[in-house]
Parts: structure tokens; sequence; C-alpha cells
């Protein structure tokens, strides 16, 4: 088992539809396999990996996506995409604080600057250490602190792995954002502005969406997207390809250009959860910022460094 | 029972009995009903707009708000520090404190609750509370205890009011119709007998044990709501204990406030004497000094390590933005109350009205500070946030809405006063006669020797 490999068409897309099908190809095995290579000639065609540790091409048509629906609320949402175990893994080495994962996120969620769900932060691990970009979002924690202290469940851990906010029942405690040691959760303080959209729905799945006063909000993991077998917005924004996104269970993370196995990555990479002494226990990974693609610039220093010539 | 000359029941009861307002009376109903007034008006406006009218930001999530309802919370201790703790030592002369302080703790632990409702982003979804509970959460086992020691403070302060009210209802025969029938129902049919009497006693003494589990309960709770929390400042096992011993100090305080109060503008100078004073300037020395040892171990301790997260916090707090208000308050509200009344001089009316007076203002403070500036020290740096995240200035809305808070809870102390009686008029005429006397036989009144 080296790598999924997938067709240069829309990589992204196809990764994740090989996700959502892992499970259907475990349960049928060899069949589904056989039946689809008769019938290969059409465009749209992936590569999967067999139970049997085979590479085989199937046609896209014959698959069929765990769940298309858009709109998945209520209890539904609440239990996750069956048979997944989402994870992120972000390579610090590749970051040069491009910030189009902040625009991207902040875009298709209706956010906007000071409200924001990724953060990109200047790191320095050390007075003589070289400092670095972290991008920061909700690391949906195994262990997660705010779900804890959740006085109503609005705030929950789903079976794959997702912690999500119901803001039709948040009452606005703010509990949560005291017991997320990494600040990672956003507040309503005022009314939202009205987002121009055509999706009504109000589903924990749609961050941003079904924004309320008086609610807190924070990165989901985009599991519409995911649900349409898409990446998460940062992920596909990203130029660099910072951003890791796929299924622990699977052992498989793309970031839109190159798939690889999760443990063998965080393996050779060294990677590393934030603040692993908290024990919260993150859904994700940082490779560190080692061997670097850029080096450190910092605009708004050079900006001053400017002026001050 | 501490009164020098033997008073005359008529007199006891002219001396004890509720009384309209006077002048000074009225403008200060005036004055709570105005700063209330404004309270509800900006409350009104943070409904429409959100949480948007206050300084609070992410990151500085909570605020005055939260140091209110701990402070309220803290204040409400001192019920059962009154009528139960000292009652079950066999302390005599608090008899004239306990429904002072009862009263006291019935309305800062209201007003504890309903500020907790002010400071939520949806108080439209309160129940939620309730429907929704998940027991896991401080915030539920909070409601919980709120409410039971809410139940029980109030049967505190009812009970042992029913001989009073019995008198009220047949004695006074010119007040009111409403306030006749307000006595005569809420006197439930007392008659002073015996049996009742027994039964009463009964029922006050398992209450005044019940209530001290509940006491530490929601203090502790209270301040679990910070140390169940992972962040520097708060994440510390030492919460429990200081929270409570800061809130029986203020506890004391507060009562030594009133005591000054009613003594001068009632003129119980006969029931609150100055040996009243002297005693609880002891118990208020005694507990300021269990609050510093606990200061000791929440300061020192990890002052002496410096651990990497914390000491951003601490240097804020000795030599940083905090630091005038720290050092005011451990010095004004702390040190130098233990100092002066160490002294029996300090121990005299005026000046134990002042020093309790710093010791409450200091206490608010106190919560100001334990609240706050931890929020301004997270792991992850605030960098990308706007710069004015990083402080914390309450805004004009949140200091009238806070003060409004305040001048309910007063508002309602003052008209629990207005038609009961403050000193326990009943249990204050049995302790002089010292239980044996032909009059209150005579008025019906069974004698009752207390059995502790
Ligand atoms: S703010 Fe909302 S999500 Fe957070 S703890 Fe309170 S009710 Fe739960």
């Amino acid at each position: 088992m080296e790598k999924h490999i997938i067709e240069p068409t829309n990589p992204r897309r196809d990764f994740l539809k090989t996700a959502a099908i892992g499970v259907a190809i475990a349960s049928c095995g060899s069949a589904l396999c056989s039946c689809n290579k008769s019938n290969s000639n059409s465009e749209d065609q992936v590569v999967l990996l067999s139970p049997e540790g085979e590479l085989v091409t199937v046609d896209s048509s014959a698959l069929k996506a765990a769940n298309k629906s858009h709109c998945v609320s209520g209890e539904a949402s609440r239990k996750g995409i069956p048979g997944k175990k989402f994870v992120m893994v972000v390579d610090l080495a590749r970051c040069k604080n491009a910030q189009k994962c902040q625009e991207s996120c902040d875009k298709n969620h209706h956010t906007q600057y000071p409200k924001e769900y990724l953060k990109v932060l200047k790191m320095q691990d050390n007075p003589s250490a070289s400092p670095y970009w972290q991008p920061t979002m909700c690391f949906h924690c195994d262990e997660p602190p705010c779900v804890k202290v959740c006085p109503v469940d609005a705030t929950f851990k789903r079976d794959d792995g997702l912690v999500l906010i119901d803001n039709d029942r948040c009452i606005g405690c703010r509990f949560c954002m005291a017991a997320c040691p990494y600040s990672q959760r956003v507040f309503n303080w005022g009314e939202p502005e009205k987002i121009e959209s055509e999706i009504t729905c109000k589903s924990p799945e749609k961050s941003g969406v079904n924004t309320t006063m008086g609610t807190v909000e924070k990165c989901d993991f985009c599991p519409d997207m995911v649900r349409e077998g898409q990446m998460p917005h940062c992920v596909s924004a990203c130029p660099n390809g910072v951003f890791y996104f796929g299924d622990e269970n699977e052992d498989a993370v793309s970031n839109g250009e190159d798939t690889v196995r999760l443990s063998k990555l965080l393996a050779d990479r060294a990677g590393y959860r934030a603040m692993e002494d908290l024990g919260t226990k993150p859904r994700l990974y940082y490779l560190p910022p080692v061997n670097r693609l850029f080096p450190f610039e910092d605009a708004a220093e050079t900006e001053e460094d400017h002026s001050a010539n | 029972m501490d009164i020098n000359k033997v008073q005359s029941n008529e007199q006891i009861e002219k001396d004890l009995m509720p009384r309209a307002f006077g002048p000074y009376g009225k403008l200060w109903v005036v004055f709570l009903l105005f700063i209330g007034g404004i309270g509800l008006y900006y409350y009104v406006q943070q409904l429409r707009h959100g949480l948007v009218v206050t300084g609070l930001r992410d990151y500085t999530t909570w605020g005055i708000y939260i140091a209110n309802f701990v402070f309220f919370v803290a204040i409400s201790l001192v019920g059962s520090l009154m009528s139960a703790v000292l009652k079950l030592t066999n302390v005599k002369w608090r008899t004239p404190l306990t429904r002072i302080s009862e009263m006291i703790a019935v309305a800062a632990i209201m007003f504890a609750g309903l500020i907790i409702i002010v400071d939520m982003g949806r108080p439209d979804r309160f129940l939620n509370v309730i429907f929704h509970a998940r027991i896991q959460s401080p915030i539920t086992w909070d409601v919980i205890v709120i409410t039971t020691y809410l139940f029980i403070s109030m049967l505190l302060l009812y009970l042992p009011l029913l001989p009073d009210l019995a008198i009220m209802r047949d004695r006074f025969k010119t007040i009111p119709k409403w306030q006749q029938k307000m006595y005569a129902f809420m006197a439930n049919n007392w008659k002073g007998t015996s049996e009742q009497h027994k039964i009463l006693n009964k029922s006050v003494m398992l209450l005044s044990v019940m209530i001290i589990p509940v006491a530490f309960g929601i203090h502790t709770v209270t301040s679990w709501l910070f140390a169940t929390t992972l962040r520097p400042g708060w994440d510390s096992t030492n919460f429990g204990p200081y929270f409570i011993s800061g809130a029986f100090m203020v506890g004391a305080g507060a009562v030594i406030a009133t005591m000054f109060v009613f003594r001068k503008f009632y003129g119980l100078h006969k029931y609150i004497t100055l040996d009243h004073f002297d005693k609880m300037g002891r118990l208020l020395v005694l507990l300021s000094l269990v609050y510093l040892y606990f200061n000791v171990n929440e300061y020192f301790v990890p002052a002496y390590k410096m651990k990497g997260s914390e000491s951003a916090h601490l240097k804020e707090l000795f030599t940083g933005a905090y630091a005038p208000l720290f050092w005011s308050v451990q010095i004004g509200g702390m040190l130098i109350p233990i100092i002066v009344l160490l002294f029996k001089k300090g121990r005299t009316p005026l000046i134990m009205f002042v020093i309790s007076i710093m010791v409450i203002v200091g206490a608010w403070f106190k919560r100001f500070l334990i609240v706050i500036p931890t929020l301004h020290h997270p792991y992850f740096p605030m960098d990308q946030a706007p710069e004015a995240w990083s402080h914390y200035t309450p805004t004009f809305a949140e200091w009238c809405i806070t003060g409004g808070s305040l001048a309910g809870a007063l508002l309602i102390v003052t008209f629990l006063v207005r038609y009961f009686p403050i000193i326990p008029v009943e249990e204050t005429i049995e302790e002089q006669k010292g239980g044996t006397n032909e009059l209150n036989i005579e008025r019906g009144y069974q004698p009752q020797i207390e059995k502790i």
C-alpha cells in the first residue's frame, strides 16, 4: 500500500470520492473491481486500492458517493459520516503566509475579519529559533475541552472525529471559548451581517450559513464539501500544498497534489500536535518548519522597515 | 444576648418591628430604583443589539458580568456562615445578625442567577439548560446547587420569621389590608404552641446542617467554572478553598456594613451593641487570615516557579497593567483590614464600617482580577486579532447593567427590611427572659429554651 494514484483531471474531487467509497470496496471486494474493469472506457476514471492491495482502475460513474445530500441536519448531522475519521496535517515547512486559505475560508463561510475561523499566526519557539508561520483552526480534538464543558450539548463530537456547533441550540455562555486552550472559537457579539447565499440550510455542517447573534462559531473542517467528495476550502485554496486532509481509517491524506500515507508522513516528518501535554488529542498534526520552502518574511515588518528608513 | 438593660416586650416590639420608610429611606429607594432603571434600560439595549454593547470580544469573552456573578455568589455565603456555622458552633451573640445575613444571602443569590442570564448571548434559550442539560458541564452543576441554595436560604429566612409574622398578624391592626393579609397568609396558622416550636426548631436545625455543604458547593462549583479550564491563572487546584475563604471574608464584611447602617438609621443601639462589632471584627480578622493564607498559595507558589505559560499572567498582575489594581486590592482589601481590626481601637463601629466597605469593594475588584487578566494570556499569540482586543475596558452600558444588578440586590434587602423585622423579635424576647416568663404564656407565646 504505497499510494493512492489519482487521475490528474480533478485530483481533489477524486481523492475524496475514493475516500467515500473506501468502505464500499472493502465490503464487496474484487467483484466490484472486475465489473468496473470491463466498463472502463469512460473518461472519468479513478484508480483505487482494492482490499488485497492491488491498484485497480474504476469508472467514476460506477461509484456511488456515500451521501450526496447538501443539507444534513438534525440527528444525522450529530452522527457523522460513517466509517470516517477525518484528520488534517499542516506542513509548516511550506507555509509562507500567502493567506489564500484564510481568504477562501472567509469567503465560503461568509465570515470577515476579525471574526475568522482560520488564523495564520507568527510563531517563534525560542529567541534563537527562526520565526515561522503557523495556520491554526479548530483542531477537532479527540478529548475536546469545549465539548466537555458545554451545558446544553450545543457543541458536540461526532463519530467521524469532527467537533461541530449547533447554532440553534447554543445559549451563548462562552464557557467553550474559555475552555479551548487554542482560542479557536469566535462569537457573534452583535447581529451578524445577512449573508447573500442561496443556501438556507440550518445544519451544524454549514458553519457560517446559519449564523445567529449570541452564539459561537468555529472551523468545521467543511463536512458539506467532504460529503460532496471535495476538500475543505483551505486545503484546495492553498497554492503551496500546506494542508493535507484525509481519513485516518484509510491512513491516507492528500493536499490536492500528492496523496500520501498518513502514518508514513507523520513518522518521516516528525509530525506533532499542538500542546500535546494538555491532553486534548488534536486531530490536526503539524509538520515542523524545517528545510523550508520559503525564507521567513513578515510583510508587516518589512513595511515598517521601509517606512522607518 | 447582650442587652444591657432588660427591655420590656412592648419596647422590643416597638423597636424592632418594621416601620414605614422615613425621608432617608424614601430617598434611598428612589436612588436604587433610578440606578436599577438605568441598568434595565441598557439591558434592553443589550437584548436588541447583542453583547456587542459590552467591551467583551473574542479572547476577553468574560468580563464584569461574570466577576459580578462570582461576587454575588461570594456574598451570599454569609447567610450560611451566620445562621448555620455560628448556630452549630453555639455562638449566642449571632441572634440579632442572623436575619440580616439571610436577607443579604437571598438577595445576592437571586441576583447571581439573574446576572448570569444577563451574560448569556441567548437568554431566550435559557430553558435549554434544563431541556438539554448535560451533567458533565460545571454550568449544570452550578444551576443545580444555586437553585438548591436559593431554596434552602429562603426557608432559613422564612421559617424563623414565623413567630414574628404571627406577632405582626395579631398586633398590627392599623396597617393596610393587603399587608394584614400578607402577614396572615405567611404566618400560616402559627400559634406558638410548644409543639410548633419543636417542629420549627428541628427544621431550622436540619436546614442549618444542610446548607453548609450546599454553601460550599455553590462557591466551589463557581470556582470550577474557571479551574476546570486549561488556562494559566485559572488552572489551579487551590481555587475551591481560595474562593470559599474569600467569600466568607466578604460576607462578614457585608454583615458589618449592614449592621452599621441599620443600627444608625433604625436606632438599634440596644440590640446591636459595641460588643457585636467587636465580635464581628474578630471574626473578620480570622476569616481574612484564612483568605490571606490561600492567597499566598495562589500567587506565591506559581510566582516562585514562574512557569512559562503562567509568567506572563503573573507579571501582568505584579508589575504590569493590572499591578495598581492588584496591589490596592491585596493591601487595601485584605492586609489593612487585618492590621486595623487586630487592635481593639480598630473594632469600633465607624472604623469597622469603613474597613468593611474596603473589604467589599476590594472583593469586587478581586473577582475582576481573577476573571479578566487570565483571558489576556492565551497560549497562542493574539497578534492576528485587532489591537484593542488585547485589553478590556467595560463599556458604560456594561457598568450600568452591573450597577443596576447591585442596586437591585440592595432594593430587595431594603424591601425585606421594610416589611419584616430585621432582628428576630420573638427570639430576642425569649433570650432576654431566659425562657421562663409568665408574660409570654399570658400572650400565648410559649417559652422556648434553645437546646443545641
Ligand atoms: S457558548 Fe454555546 S457551544 Fe459554547 S459552551 Fe456555551 S452553549 Fe455550548
